[in-house]
């Protein structure tokens, strides 16, 4: 038996800042779930600048997405990729149904203002996407002279577009998930956030090659398809994602499990396949062309990759040169071995290969990746100060012995913006606001209730030892959620001065099956989803290791 | 029309802004997300009674107790109810609770909605001359249908309910007698090879 992996080291910042897309990854299944959905483009009215609106669906049965493009005029200007931004190029909304005449006017007037708009019960999920200039008037030049573009260019950036935030469940209005829980195509996470994108992936194809047409009617080709394949939709991150891991702690923990379980299953397996170690020598050095064309100026990120394909490169070689496959629990003695020889970025790259061969493990994961959360809010208030301290020395070890009584250990403090309602971190001896922080400060506010905890009776029960510290309300709900979900709690301090946020944008990132990630500063970066993914019409026939191909 | 998401989120903030901790703005938050769903006015009494609390004194309740005296001062509904909420099992042998002078008792709702879950017990609770039905933090029942405002509620009581049926055993076996018609009768030959049949229950 192997045993699942020790959230103490799992759950360190370093090592969620260095996982990679997998089978688990929400745009991988959603392609899976709706590959068999019929696909259409039921609208398209742009004029002859690109400008205009367009509805592209899935429908299957009775039920039909309906995603709503609205492409604007923008000056140059106008242009920024910052969550401060007012105007984009496009906007867009997943509508649930098909959207009447009156629908489309109605969402005209505000999807392209985003947050200061309002949306319905009958919208799911809103984006928004500014186009990278070079590359999209590269293209239209291309095609409109009957040539396709230069594919160095279009594989160094990797799309024509980036979304800059995708909203869901139940903001501006939007529809609240428990709308629409009870679906069983959307049971996993992000699934309509996941086909906001996928779908706009193609709006920006078909946007592009009507923009060229309509350049040079006579002359004018398509985008050829598999350059269109090889393109995605680029991201914008910021910190607004970065406390979102922290404030859905069940949420966070069924991810980590499900990919804890992959791996421990994976490991168990007593006699591996010919076939299975051959899709994994296959995919693994596949693979390496997703790390040699990850484009970066990040020092911090380069250092990473380098020696991520350094250990990758060590790995083949071992394999290659000593790995008998045909012994007993080949696979754990593989994960052994690159727990001892390589670094982080490697460990979680090749736990993420060791799933690709093994669908019947995987998928029955994919379902249990959603949280009902409000199940597990109530304090159990009869519990006494002992069991909550027991708890804390054995979730929370590490966390216990930081002392935050070192400016250091307490630099940073979270908060959310006023001009823009975004969460934000600021150095608390050089900022104002401090006095606002938000309840993000875990592993302090841990100390602090098991300071309190060491001063108080053991018997006392909870509703007691609330009554004078209700100020540590929110991590005693914190800690009961971790005693029955080991991976739901970070296992670092999220204020330190040595803190990266970017490692939490990561996680959440990798999970959404991101690759190529890009940081432009320790507090955001960029990304690209859905490059390599078989286009809406190639979805029925395609195979679900498009990612390598 | 503003999505659950959004109320849980404002109330959230609100109630940490009106001087609260950020746990008990997180009980607040579902609570009002709670009463919405419900279709109770949890917005517009949280908003009147953050106003209210700018300019009143409220007095936090910590202890519950069978009688809740408060002659002179107004009880918060937030900490009251939270206290009920977190000492509800060692209440729930009680038969009924009751409290004089909650402010803004709609806020006092879900608190006595979720212990109701807790404990797995149906709760009635007076305010006044309204009532409510806890169901398990299910539904409510009430005769309170109105978008109002209510700033205190003299007299409160929380009534537990022992879980028994709501019917008489006579009403219970006609309705088996009936449903009786949907069983076959089985042959003596098939009752020879039911589970246990033909064995020594004593081997």
């Amino acid at each position: 038996m192997v045993k699942l992996r020790d959230p103490k080291s799992v759950m360190k910042l370093s090592r969620l800042g260095s996982f990679h897309q997998s089978k688990l990854s929400f745009l991988r299944s959603f392609l899976k779930e709706f590959k068999e959905w019929d696909y259409n483009r039921d609208l398209f009215t742009l004029n002859e600048k690109g400008y205009g609106t367009a509805v592209y669906s899935f429908k299957k049965n009775k039920r039909v997405y309906s995603l709503i493009c609205f492409a604007n005029e923008l000056n140059e200007s106008e242009r920024s990729d910052r969550v401060i931004a007012t105007k984009w190029d496009a906007a867009f909304t997943l509508h649930d149904g098909v959207p009447t005449k009156n629908d489309i006017e109605r969402l005209k007037k505000e999807v392209p203002k985003q947050e200061i708009g309002r949306l319905s019960f009958k919208e799911l999920t809103l984006s928004r996407a500014n186009k990278s200039i070079r590359v999209f008037n590269h293209v239209v030049e291309s095609l409109s002279n009957g040539v396709q573009p230069d594919i160095s260019l279009l594989s160094k950036v990797g799309y024509l577009y980036r979304t800059t935030a995708v909203y869901g469940s139940g903001k501006f209005g939007l529809a609240d998930r428990f709308r629409i829980k009870n679906r069983k195509e959307i049971y996993g996470p992000f699934r309509l956030e996941m086909m906001l994108v996928y779908l706009v992936r193609q709006f920006t194809f078909d946007q592009v090659n009507h923009v060229a047409k309509n350049k040079n009617p006579r002359k004018a080709v398509n985008l050829n398809p598999d350059i269109c394949r090889k393109l995605g939709i680029g991201n914008s991150t910021g910190l607004g994602m970065a406390p979102f891991i922290v404030n859905h702690p069940t949420l966070l923990n069924n991810w980590i499990y499900a990919r804890e379980t992959a791996l421990k299953k994976i490991r168990e397996i007593e006699n591996v396949k010919i076939e299975d170690s051959d899709l994994f020598k296959t995919y693994l050095k596949k693979s390496l062309k997703n790390i040699t064309s990850w484009n970066t100026e990040s020092d911090y990120q380069k250092k990473k990759i380098k020696s991520l394909l350094n250990d990758l490169n060590k790995l083949i070689k071992f394999i290659e040169d000593n790995f008998d496959f045909s012994k007993k629990y080949a696979f754990n003695e593989i994960y052994l071995w690159v727990e001892n020889n390589t670094g982080e970025e490697c460990i979680e790259y090749v736990v993420s290969m060791m799933m690709e061969p093994y669908d019947s493990i995987v998928t029955p994961l994919i379902n249990q990746m959603s949280s009902e959360e409000e199940k597990y809010f109530n304090i159990p208030t009869d519990r006494t100060v002992l069991d909550l301290r027991n708890i804390l020395e054995d979730k929370y070890l590490h966390l216990l012995n930081i002392d935050f009584s070192k400016n250091e250990n307490n630099q940073n403090f979270w908060f959310i913006s006023k001009n823009k309602e975004e969460p934000r971190m600021a150095n608390r001896f050089e900022e104002k606001g401090s006095e606002l922080e938000q309840p993000l400060a875990i592993a302090r506010d841990i100390k602090k209730l098991y300071e309190k905890l060491l001063l108080s009776k053991n018997s006392l029960t909870l509703d007691k030892f609330l009554f004078q510290n209700s100020e540590l309300r929110h991590v005693v709900r914190r800690a009961f959620i971790a005693e029955k979900f080991p991976y739901s709690e970070i296992q670092d301090n999220t204020i330190g001065k040595n803190v990266v946020p970017i490692d939490m944008l990561r996680l959440k990132l990798s999970f959404f099956g991101a690759l190529k990630f890009d940081p432009r500063s320790d507090k955001w970066l960029r990304i690209c989803m859905f490059q390599g993914a078989p286009l809406p019409e190639q979805l029925k026939n395609f195979e679900d290791n498009w990612i390598y191909s | 029309m503003k999505s659950l998401s959004e109320i849980d989120v404002i109330s959230k903030r609100a109630t940490k802004a009106a001087g609260y901790s950020w746990g008990i703005a997180e009980e607040v938050g579902k609570n009002i997300k709670l009463l919405e769903l419900f279709g109770l006015p949890g917005v517009k009494n949280l908003n009147a009674f953050y106003k209210s609390k700018k300019k009143n004194v409220y007095k936090n309740l910590k202890l519950i107790n069978i009688e809740n005296k408060s002659p002179n001062e107004k009880l918060c509904p937030v900490i009251t109810g939270l206290s009920f909420l977190d000492q509800i099992k060692t209440l729930e042998s009680l038969e009924e609770i009751k409290f004089e002078n909650i402010g803004y008792p709609i806020l006092f709702i879900p608190f006595v909605s979720r212990a109701s879950e807790v404990i797995g017990k149906r709760l009635l609770l007076k305010v006044d001359d309204k009532k409510f039905l806890f169901n398990f933090n299910i539904n409510i029942y009430s005769n309170f249908l109105s978008n109002e405002t209510i700033e205190l509620a003299k007299n409160v009581l929380v009534k537990f309910i022992d879980n028994s049926d709501s019917f008489e055993q006579k009403d219970w076996e006609e309705l088996y007698k009936l449903s009786e018609n949907t069983f076959v009768e089985e042959s003596e030959s098939l009752k020879k090879t039911g589970a246990g049949a033909g064995l020594n229950d004593n081997d």
